[in-house]
């Protein structure tokens, strides 16, 4: 068996064969099932701890600190520590709220960018499933967050988490429609909507480079949207904490709060990685055609170190908007998504189905 | 028993259970989840016939658009203290009675319906077709239906504008 870090096919289909020879098909299914929810889990509470560092991190640059130094070297141990804080602290329990809802809540969140996850693939060969609708059925399921979001505000039996609750729905839905948009734009150059097949479409380029200017239009509607999208700052109304305490989760304490915590940095990271891997290429090395010397120079480079170089730069840029923009009022957002960006998403949609008819664009 | 066969009545036992419960659940958003769960695991189902194109639909229309609605407008009109009360035992009673009358006729007609079992490979959905059928005005297109849904969308967005101004 010869596995290689740039085709994960012939392992995963290792593991596959190898497990079926042990066992029946059904317990094979049961048993993959089992690794791989551990695989994810493992994955959330690496990424989602080392997320909350980069961004402590991030924002002390950028507010010219020294930020999280103390708990091992240069701080890296300092979000384990809190993670074993929150373990340890009590959930308190709200007298007047709805229990069933109030604990339901902080599971529909995660299980929403659980089930969005699934769908990414991490390098060739390397993903959980690969929907011939890929980039559709991560719209669809990345929609169900904000039901917890919701529940959760209505269900504390607070003001705060109300009116947060509240603002934070009508601002994802809105933003949900510019998302959806901007991805098609790019459905529409490659003619797919399997993520697998839109990687493999950009072997000879990215997206963003041959599709020149509306490519590169809609990855700046995409990248402000996904920010509204996962309520972070400018856009983040739905927790201002200055006006708000903490918006729709005031009254969570503990765990159930970290799974909201963790649920946002996740949801962060989902489309930082469908930003790469839509419109940068995803695990596809950078080439340019006729430079053959450097093209073998970049297919050195393992697939899974380009998918997450270039999450992590997305990921960066995301963070760069939150501790420089000011936050803009709920009315504010709003009227940016209605009467700005979706108009230029539709108009730059048709634009794009112009290019694609007359051929305008590298193929 | 076989593996398809565990998640088929897995699938099948939530989405009776909370069925059962949205409709007896005298709290309004409680019932809202229990059918958001009900559409979840309809969706489920799709997924389990290898029909993940209208599984996708199944949720971004109705968990992800129309209970988010719900839920929004439970938000803005009742209170977390609000229960609605038991209804009239008459009430109840013809409602049950409708129940079973449509389960009834449901039941009926899907029974009379011939299901061949095939052995046949399931076919690939091919959603460049999906999209072809659908902004098509030849044969077996739906460009017409689709144009006048959006019309009387429009119409009821329109109309929903105007009364919620009021006067002004």
């Amino acid at each position: 068996m010869n596995f290689s870090i740039y085709d994960f096919t012939s392992f995963i289909n290792w593991i596959d064969n190898s497990l079926n020879s042990y066992m029946s098909p059904g317990w094979a299914i049961l048993v993959e099932l089992v690794i791989l929810g551990l695989v994810f889990i493992a994955f959330y509470a690496v990424i989602g701890l080392y997320l909350v560092l980069a961004e402590r991190k991030v924002c002390a640059l950028i507010q010219n600190r020294f930020g999280p130094n103390r708990v091992g070297p240069i701080g890296m141990f300092q979000t384990i520590a809190d993670l074993i804080k929150l373990l340890m602290k009590e959930l308190i329990y709200i007298k007047h709220a709805d229990t069933f809802l109030f604990n339901i809540a902080p599971f529909i969140v995660i299980i929403a960018s659980f089930m969005a996850i699934a769908a990414l693939p991490f390098a060739k060969g390397l993903h959980a499933i690969d929907l011939n609708i890929g980039i559709f059925y991560m719209i669809a399921v990345s929609s169900l967050g904000v039901i917890g979001i919701l529940i959760s505000g209505w269900s504390s039996n607070n003001k705060y988490s109300l009116i947060g609750a509240i603002r934070s729905g009508a601002q994802v839905i809105s933003y949900e429609l510019s998302v959806g948009l901007a991805l098609l734009s790019i459905v529409i150059f490659s003619g797919t909507l399997q993520l697998s097949g839109i990687v493999e479409s950009q072997a000879n380029g990215w997206w963003i480079i041959k599709g020149h200017i509306p490519a590169i239009i809609s990855f700046i509607i995409f990248l402000t949207t996904c920010t509204a999208e996962t309520n972070r700052g400018p856009f983040d109304l739905a927790e201002a904490e200055s006006e708000l305490t903490a918006g729709f989760h005031t009254e969570y304490s503990g765990i159930k709060f970290a799974f909201f915590f963790l649920a946002e940095y996740m949801n962060m990271f989902i489309l930082a990685a469908l930003a790469a891997t839509v419109f940068l290429g995803g695990w596809m090395p950078f080439h340019i055609a006729g430079w053959e010397g450097m093209n073998n120079v970049m297919d050195y480079i393992p697939p899974v170190i380009w998918f997450f170089g270039k999450t992590v730069v997305v990921i960066l840029i995301i963070m760069w908007f939150k501790w420089t923009f000011p936050r803009i009022r709920i009315d504010q957002i709003l009227t940016l998504e209605w009467k700005y960006l979706l108009p230029l998403n539709l108009m730059n949609i048709v634009l794009i189905a112009f290019i694609v008819l007359m051929g305008w664009y590298i193929k | 028993m076989e593996l398809n066969q565990i998640m088929f009545f897995l699938l099948a036992g939530l989405i009776l259970i909370f069925s059962l419960l949205t409709i007896t659940s005298r709290m309004i958003l409680r019932a809202a989840i229990y059918l958001l769960i009900v559409l979840v695991a309809t969706s489920g189902l799709y997924f389990m016939l290898n029909f993940e194109f209208i599984a996708a639909i199944q949720l971004t229309l109705y968990a992800g658009g129309i209970v988010v609605l719900i839920i929004f407008s439970i938000l803005l009109t009742s209170h977390i203290s609000h229960k609605f009360e038991q209804p009239a035992v008459a009430n109840a009673f013809a409602g049950i009675l409708t129940g079973i009358l449509g389960c009834g006729v449901a039941l009926w007609s899907i029974m009379k319906f011939p299901f061949t079992p095939t052995t046949q490979p399931p076919l690939e959905v091919n959603m460049k077709q999906i999209g072809m059928h659908l902004l098509n005005t030849g044969n077996y297109g739906y460009a017409l239906p689709f144009e006048v849904i959006s019309v009387l969308l429009l119409a009821a967005m329109i109309a929903a504008i105007v009364i919620a101004k009021k006067g002004n």
